[in-house]
């Protein structure tokens, strides 16, 4: 008993930290979603039942931001793993400057996203005194060129999810070479002497071993781009609804504290959606690895 | 199939600018006899594992050529070779089942050799009875036992029925009751496929049981080739004789003086027409008779008693430092031997001389 008592003791700074900063949080987020007509001033709500659901669901900005939301996730982080994949596997076979190259590689992880945003502002975006660095290009060769950051959808999605990819691809690149070195070069000898093809030996030998990270990016990937919002802001300034580039956490922020903010159960709501959504895909991640990623 | 290196070198760069290169093969030349065991032995970082990758073709050789048979393969990459590796720690495919292990080889094959699913099952089978695994073939590599790992290792080797089979240390990381009954497997198996087989391996005594042939390295430069016991009883040169046998033969400094062997004060051998000398003296330890009235005299240390034989442990002031003596008499006659001082003759063939400067032997 007295043992019990210390031991809580202990636990505590960590249960309180925890308590006060994670679970309360949580409870008053479920809270909130179910508070129908929720007045912020007044702490007053007229009822319980799903109308911030059914509201959220049927908001045009959300549905816009959940199109957004689930594009950015389809198109960068499938292309950002194989992209990264084919650099990692290029980087472990070359030899000389490999540290130079993996250090060039892993520069944009550690620059500062508002900083890349305006380097993207300047290749992209068309002003009065220039069309931008692409723009530029693209008449070179004879096109024409389009805005990127006011112009239409599909270029303000093109630019969107390059920026992603560019942005998340030195942690993945990073990881993979890493895991890519750990391979017993045995195996790849035994394979070379068996007669496989370097193809094979990629699908057959590499791809399995280095199966656990592959899945590990993954899901992070798409937990991350579930989660993207900054990128968006770096990209096309705060108002995002206006850009019709909002995604689903950049909703929640301003049903919080946007122009349109001061709806606390709103906000509440769409976040319970997006954690809806993440577990389900995790989940499918979870499920589909246990056929395919080999743990030796 | 015969396998012929012809002034087959290696040379590894120095890691550092100014550094000497490293020669890890160093010109061999040497005909291996086709369907034969062959042990390639050496100490360890002598170059076995290297001469091994040259003839599989993992590395490419700096100078010289290999044959099999007729045909110069020293071009060819390992794949179009046709050899079977068996790598120390087996490198078999952790996610793959046994049964896709052994395939992969068959798997790889192109063209007019393609085979259909059921020929490489049939073929996965016979080889795996060969080696008395076919009751694991569902089974991943890590739910087999060492000695299990090993079998795959050479049923994967075996599949293509490779021209040469290499096996790099097969036998290191078994223990030590299981390295017996697989060096036995391995000489049942090569026997059954008459395969030109090639092992590396360190243990001597493992290389002398199974051999057809022995190669003796050191560094890189092949000392000796020949049946394990020519080789016991005719060392060409001082590295081999103490290489070869346990307990390890016994060195002491000597000298040819008057057609006679000194170690010492003491004329122990008749060596008549030999140039007068400094010298080592290698006697193997069952080169010595206990006999009172014995030309070599040493101080006795202990008998160590091993049931059929003893070991008679001893010191003499010319032996090599840090050593002691061994001699192993059969035990009916080593009655009586105790304390003080120890009288023996030896028997001339198991005694062998080296010249002091070259250690080549007289």
């Amino acid at each position: 008993m007295k043992n019990n008592l210390k031991a809580w003791l202990y636990l505590l700074p960590a249960i309180l930290f925890l308590a006060v900063f994670m679970v309360y949080p949580l409870i008053d987020v479920c809270v909130y979603s179910v508070e129908e007509n929720y007045n912020f001033a007044s702490q007053q709500a007229t009822g319980i039942g799903i109308d911030n659901f059914r509201h959220v669901l049927s908001d045009p900005y959300f549905v816009q931001a959940l199109k957004n939301t689930f594009l950015i996730v389809i198109i960068t982080v499938p292309l950002s793993t194989g992209f990264s994949l084919l650099i990692s596997l290029g980087l472990s076979s070359v030899k000389k400057l490999q540290n130079t190259f993996q250090t060039i590689y892993f520069l944009p992880y550690v620059t500062n996203t508002l900083a890349v945003g305006l380097v993207f502002m300047i290749l992209f975006k068309k002003t009065e005194y220039t069309d931008g660095m692409v723009n530029l290009l693209i008449s070179w060769f004879g096109g024409t060129g389009v805005d990127f950051i006011e112009g239409p959808y599909w270029a303000k999605m093109f630019v969107m999810c390059f920026y992603t990819i560019w942005v998340v691809m030195p942690f993945k690149i990073l990881i993979l070479t890493s895991a890519l070195a750990s391979v017993n070069q045995d195996y790849y000898k035994a394979a070379k002497v068996d007669g496989a093809s370097s193809f094979r030996i990629f699908t057959k030998i590499t791809l399995p071993m280095i199966s656990p990270t592959v899945f590990y990016l993954i899901i992070t990937g798409f937990i991350g781009a579930f989660k993207a919002y900054s990128d968006e802001v770096a990209l096309f300034g705060t108002n995002l609804n206006a850009a019709g580039m909002n995604t689903i956490v950049g909703y929640v922020y301003d049903m919080l504290y946007g122009n349109s903010g001061g709806y606390p159960s709103y906000a509440a709501a769409a976040a319970l959606i997006l954690f809806g959504i993440v577990f389900t895909i995790t989940y499918i991640n979870l499920t589909v690895s246990k056929k395919t990623v080999q743990y030796v | 199939m015969k396998v012929v290196l012809e002034n087959l070198t290696k040379r590894f760069a120095s890691r550092t600018e100014k550094g000497k290169d490293v020669i890890a093969v160093n010109n061999f030349n040497i005909e291996i006899p086709d369907g034969q065991l062959i042990g390639l032995l050496g100490p360890s970082g002598c170059g076995k594992s290297t001469a091994l990758n040259l003839i599989s073709g993992l590395e490419v050789p700096s100078e010289g050529r290999i044959f099999f048979e007729d045909k110069d393969v020293t071009k060819l990459p390992p794949e179009e070779r046709g050899v079977g590796l068996v790598f120390q720690n087996y490198a078999l495919y952790p996610h793959l089942t046994v049964e896709q292990n052994i395939i992969f080889p068959l798997q790889n094959l192109k063209g007019s050799q393609k085979m259909s699913k059921e020929a490489m099952h049939a073929k996965a089978l016979e080889v795996a009875k060969l080696v008395q695994i076919d009751a694991l073939m569902e089974r991943k590599p890590r739910e087999l036992s060492g000695g299990q790992q090993q079998r795959v290792a050479i049923a994967r080797a075996l599949v293509k029925i490779p021209n040469v089979l290499l096996l790099d240390e097969p036998l290191s990381n078994l223990d030590a009751r299981l390295r017996l009954q697989t060096r036995e497997e391995l000489r049942r198996i090569q026997r059954e496929t008459g395969v030109t087989t090639i092992f590396v391996t360190h243990d001597q005594e493992e290389a002398m049981s199974i051999s057809d042939l022995i190669i003796v390295m050191k560094s890189g430069v092949i000392n000796q080739v020949g049946k394990p016991q020519d080789v016991y009883d005719e060392p060409v040169n001082l590295f081999v004789a103490q290489f070869l046998g346990t307990p390890a033969i016994n060195t002491l400094e000597g000298e040819i003086r008057d057609g006679k062997l000194y170690i010492g004060d003491e004329a122990v051998l008749d060596l008549p027409g030999k140039e007068d000398r400094a010298v080592y003296v290698g006697i193997r330890p069952e080169g010595f008779v206990l006999d009172p009235d014995g030309p070599f005299t040493c101080a006795l240390d202990r008998v160590e008693v091993m049931g059929r034989d003893v070991s008679v442990v001893f010191t003499h002031e010319k032996m090599q430092a840090g050593r002691n003596m061994r001699a192993i008499i059969p035990a009916e006659s080593a009655a009586g031997v105790s304390g003080g001082t120890v009288r023996f003759t030896l028997k001339p063939n198991k005694v062998f001389v080296f010249d002091k400067e070259s250690e080549e032997r007289v």
